[in-house]
């Protein structure tokens, strides 16, 4: 039997791989990779919880696949974003590491 | 949705996430973060969210992952090999990952609702796409709207960004 714990776990996991993700990788694009890891992970406990909650008329919870959607449509614009400031970057700098753009390092 | 197929998908998801993270070669990652999204639209349907699964196959899987491998192509990354590795730093963001899974661990263990299975869920969701058509141009509408101006603020934006400056 399928518990919403199993789901949230899951999510959990997805989230931690993300988070590990943008903590030791030092390539930009699998820095942003790993944002839309986490990103993803959490549109996964919001889609579990709108189906645990089942309303009166006998749907899900429509109101947290709403959310999803909004997620979805800024992560997509977000990465467009994203993207075309790694291009920029790497225009001027030559590289997409992050060890070799500490300009603005403390 | 079977236990044994909840499992499948959910080990698929995150054995091509972990991919991503341990692959060197860009592409390598950019292809199992592809397979990771297949396994989690397959999640989200088996959650009853056919809209979403089916969104997330379209626009991460597709539209996402496509400009991904499109900037991984044209900026030619190449795989980084014969580096050294920060050990410290490395075991360092590790255990924060770890900490933050720990805890995550403990507060789903502890949440007295999450040991509950599913509800039945008697009304019918095959046409869930009318339901979440109505709840956003209802409820949504305005933060709708203001998603709407977003997009366009960000295809401005790009433009604007892969412009290049007359020297």
């Amino acid at each position: 039997m399928i518990t919403l714990g199993d789901y949230l776990i899951v999510s959990g996991i997805l989230f931690a791989i993300g988070f590990a993700g943008v903590m030791l990788r030092r390539n930009l694009i699998i820095i942003l990779m790993s944002l839309e890891l986490m990103l993803n992970a959490a549109n996964l406990s919001l889609v579990a919880f709108s189906r645990f909650r089942v309303d009166s008329s006998g749907l899900p919870n429509y109101n947290a696949q709403v959310f999803v959607f909004f997620i979805i449509t800024v992560a997509a614009a977000e990465v467009a974003v994203g993207l075309a400031i790694i291009v920029a970057l790497y225009r001027t700098r030559r590289t997409t590491d992050v060890k070799n753009i500490s300009s603005l390092k403390f | 949705m079977s236990p044994f197929l909840f499992w499948i998908f959910a080990l698929l998801t995150l054995i091509f996430g972990a991919a991503v993270v341990i692959n060197r070669n860009p592409v390598a990652s950019a292809l199992s973060l592809v397979m990771s999204f297949l396994g989690l639209a397959a999640l989200f349907m088996s959650l009853n969210a056919y809209f979403i699964g089916i969104i997330q196959v379209l626009v991460y899987a597709g539209a996402v992952m496509v400009l991904f491998l499109f900037i991984i192509m044209l900026l030619d990354l190449r795989a980084e090999e014969g580096r050294q590795i920060n050990w410290l730093a490395s075991a360092a963001g590790l255990a924060v990952a770890i900490i933050l899974l720990g805890q995550i661990f403990s507060v789903v263990r502890h949440f007295t609702i999450a040991h509950k299975a599913f509800p039945p869920l008697p009304g019918s969701t095959i046409d869930d796409v009318r339901n979440i058509g109505a709840a956003l141009f209802g409820n949504y509408n305005l933060p709708f709207q203001i998603v709407g101006v977003l997009v366009l603020v960000a295809t401005i934006g790009v433009v604007l960004l892969s412009k290049r400056e007359p020297r």
